[in-house]
Parts: structure tokens; C-alpha cells; sequence
């Protein structure tokens, strides 16, 4: 059998849902058994998202223009797609600042009154992306073919949902120790 | 005291005429999910996750303010309820913000656990993220209403159980929220007695005492149905 071509993203997220997947420990020697690490901000350097992706873990919400673009780029090229923890699953903490309104009180706040002497917004078009209205979680955006919640999805339970899909299964995503939010 | 009979999935039971079907339900040994309902005060149907299906009935009626009957044929497992039940909770964290991995009762949250246990894996709903208060002018305690589900628990324990009436229910729709007093900040209420009722009532960590931070939420449920055990039965023992 052909190895899986595995994919992780990292969008909007604190990136501690990577840091649970780094938590899998030696149970990653059996991912490499079964996969091939196409794409992945702790798993490869590559910095284009490649074609005919088998399965991508998507961590993060989707809060600026970059991740926008991304996020259309990994679902064109994925077969599976995995919204990975809550941020992806239900936009959380980046989230909220969507209570804001917009995102000139976020901005306001962050880089001109917390600023030292020099504050300025950042404006950087093609360099820096600007950020979104709405932070919105991937589902809102995309389709998504499975949800792994949680703040951060625990080692365990990553290996439990990623576990049959590395053999062509599809994983029972129920109970507390599958499904528990936060 | 009359006795009615009736069959909950299939599994006979005999009960108190005047019993509700939840309450008919846990002496079948079946459980309904609720979140609205609080042993100890009354019930007021909010929420709708106790919906069950009656032989003969054309709508699905909610089992807490049902009365059990003479002959009822009573479900409550059905594809139709499972999906009724999961698409109220993915409407309940929509409807609101709740962020479990910033929030005092993760883990210790009753909307939490009902979403495990209606398999929720995310909602299909647009979330709304309302602008919502947080009220924290009371010396020992606090509300945050963007984690509010609007049970009024909060509101029946100040009512029912301590006498006070602090709480209540203002607006409509999206606009409805629990208010105190006449809707005063919560600290400028004569009427609360501080008692701490309504944070031991309430389901999520949207009422809470001051201090406590993410996860640490330590309620006393119990302490709710034994106070109206202790007055109805004279029984003051735990």
C-alpha cells in the first residue's frame, strides 16, 4: 500500500494543537510507518502546500487573508480535511474579538495604546495579511470530513481519531474522551 | 393516592398519578437529557432537550411539564429526537459565546456534557456572537451573560427556594437576558442575600463566585434538592 500523504496547517491557533500532535511521542514512528509528512509547520520545511494531499490537519481559525487563501488552497488539493481542536472547530479564543464589532478596537488596543513611542498600525499590502472582519471557524468556509475537538486535543485522542484513517478507516468520533470541548 | 400505568420504551411502568414523564422516566431507569430542569424547583419546558414522542400525539412534548397518563405510549429515543435534541445544543453555543478552553466551569459544565453526549463534534449553525455584559459589582459573585442559556434556574432557585426574587427574565428573542433587581447592577440589589443559590443552580459557568478561574467552578447541586427535601420532609440529614 501507498503511504498517506499527511498534511498539518497551522491557521489561527496558538499552536498548541501541533504541540499535542509532538505529544504523540513514539507513537509518531508509526505515522511514518503509514505516512509521508507532505506539508507541516513542525514536520517539514516546505513552504508551498502541495498537490494530492491524502489527509490535512487543520489547526486554527480563519482570521486574516492569508489564512483565507490557504484554506481554499488545502481543500482543493486534500482528500480529507480535518478541522483540528477547537479553534478550527468553533473559532474560540481568536473569536473573540468578533464581539468587537470589527477589528479596529483589536488593532487600536494592540498596536497603538499597548505601543511604545513609534505605534503604528501595520500596513504592509502582499507582505503582511490584513486581518479579516470576522474570525469564522473552517466548516464556515469550507466542507469539512471530520472534527477532532478539544483545547488542545489531547495526544490520545489524536491517536485515536488519526489512527484508522492512516489504515482507510473511518474513526467513531464519540463520547468524553473523543468529543469533549475545552 | 391513584396509580397510572404506562410503557416508556417499551419498559412498563406504574406511577403517581400527577408524576411527569421525566420523573416516570428515571423510575423506568431511562435517561432524558435535559438542561433547564433543577431537582428541587420547578419546571418550566425552556429547553426543549427532553423532547419525547407520544403514541397518538402528533407533536413531540417536552417530558418535564408532561403529566404521566393512564395507557401512554411514550419514546424517547428516536432518529427524529436524537437529531431535535443535537440541533438544540449546536443552537444553544451558536446562539452565545461560549469558549470552554477560557471558562471557569470546563469540566464542570452541564452544556459541555450534553453536547458529549448528544454527539456534537462542532454546530452547523452561523455563529452569532452577540455583544453581551459581564456584571461584576457584587462583592462575592458574577455574571457572565455570553455564557447564559437563558434555563432560568437561576431565576426559580432565588424565587422558589430562598424567597428573595432577585432574578429575572427581560426582552425578547436574541434581545432576552436574566436581569437582577429591576435590572440594576447585580451589587446595588438590597434584595440578594448573598445566599449563592443561583451559582450552585446554574448550568454553565455563566453565574459565578469571584475568584475562580478557568475550570475551578465548584458547585453544590445537591445542596438545592436537600433544602426543599429538609422543609417538605422535615429529613435534615445528607
Amino acid at each position: 500500500m501507498d503511504k498517506v500523504k499527511l498534511a498539518t496547517v497551522w491557521l489561527a491557533g496558538c499552536s498548541g494543537c501541533h504541540m499535542s500532535f509532538l505529544d504523540l511521542d513514539e507513537w509518531l514512528f508509526e505515522v511514518a510507518k503509514f505516512a509521508d509528512i507532505v506539508y507541516s509547520p513542525v514536520g517539514s520545511d516546505l513552504k508551498d502546500y502541495p498537490e494530492d494531499v491524502d489527509v490535512c490537519l487543520v489547526e486554527g481559525a480563519v482570521a486574516n487573508e492569508e489564512n483565507l487563501e490557504l484554506i481554499y488552497t488545502v481543500r482543493e488539493r486534500t482528500k480529507l480535511l480535518i478541522s483540528f481542536g477547537d479553534c478550527a472547530v468553533t473559532a474560540n479564543v481568536p473569536a473573540m474579538r468578533n464581539m468587537l464589532g470589527s477589528t479596529e478596537p483589536v488593532l487600536k488596543r494592540c498596536y497603538l495604546e499597548l505601543g511604545d513611542e513609534t505605534s503604528q498600525l501595520p500596513h504592509e499590502p502582499g507582505i503582511v495579511p490584513e486581518l479579516l472582519d470576522r474570525v469564522r471557524p473552517v466548516h464556515e468556509l469550507v466542507s469539512v470530513d471530520l472534527f477532532i475537538p478539544g483545547c488542545p486535543p489531547s495526544a490520545p485522542r489524536i491517536q485515536a481519531a488519526i489512527e484508522p484513517l492512516l489504515k482507510g478507516e473511518k474513526p467513531v468520533m464519540e463520547g468524553r474522551e473523543m468529543l469533549k470541548f475545552g | 393516592m391513584s396509580v397510572v400505568t404506562l410503557k416508556i420504551n417499551d419498559i412498563d411502568v406504574a406511577v403517581e398519578a400527577g408524576t411527569t414523564l421525566l420523573d416516570a422516566a428515571k423510575e423506568a431507569g431511562v435517561r432524558i437529557p435535559t438542561l433547564c430542569h433543577l431537582d428541587g424547583v420547578s419546571d418550566v419546558g425552556a429547553c426543549r432537550l427532553c423532547l419525547v414522542q407520544i403514541e397518538g400525539i402528533p407533536k413531540l412534548l417536552p417530558a418535564c411539564v408532561t403529566e404521566a397518563t393512564e395507557g401512554m405510549n411514550v419514546t424517547t429515543e428516536t432518529p427524529e429526537l436524537q437529531e431535535y435534541r443535537r440541533m438544540v445544543v449546536e443552537m444553544l453555543f451558536a446562539e452565545g459565546n461560549h469558549v470552554c478552553a477560557v471558562c471557569v466551569a470546563n469540566e464542570h459544565c452541564e452544556l459541555q456534557d450534553v453536547a458529549i453526549e448528544v454527539g456534537m463534534d462542532h454546530t452547523r449553525f452561523t455563529y452569532r456572537f452577540p455583544e453581551r455584559e459581564v456584571d461584576i459589582s457584587h462583592p462575592q459573585f458574577g455574571i457572565d451573560h455570553n455564557r447564559c442559556i437563558l434555563c432560568t434556574r437561576c431565576v426559580r432557585v432565588c424565587d422558589e427556594i430562598e424567597g428573595a426574587h432577585v432574578w429575572d427574565v427581560s426582552g425578547r428573542g436574541p434581545a432576552a437576558k436574566v436581569i437582577t433587581g429591576l435590572n440594576q447592577p447585580w451589587g446595588d440589589v438590597d434584595a440578594c442575600t448573598a445566599c449563592g443559590k443561583c451559582v450552585d443552580a446554574c448550568p454553565t459557568g455563566s453565574i459565578f463566585r469571584k475568584g475562580t478561574t478557568v475550570a475551578e467552578i465548584d458547585r453544590d447541586r445537591g445542596k438545592l434538592d436537600f433544602l426543599v427535601t429538609a422543609r417538605e420532609e422535615k429529613k435534615w440529614t445528607r
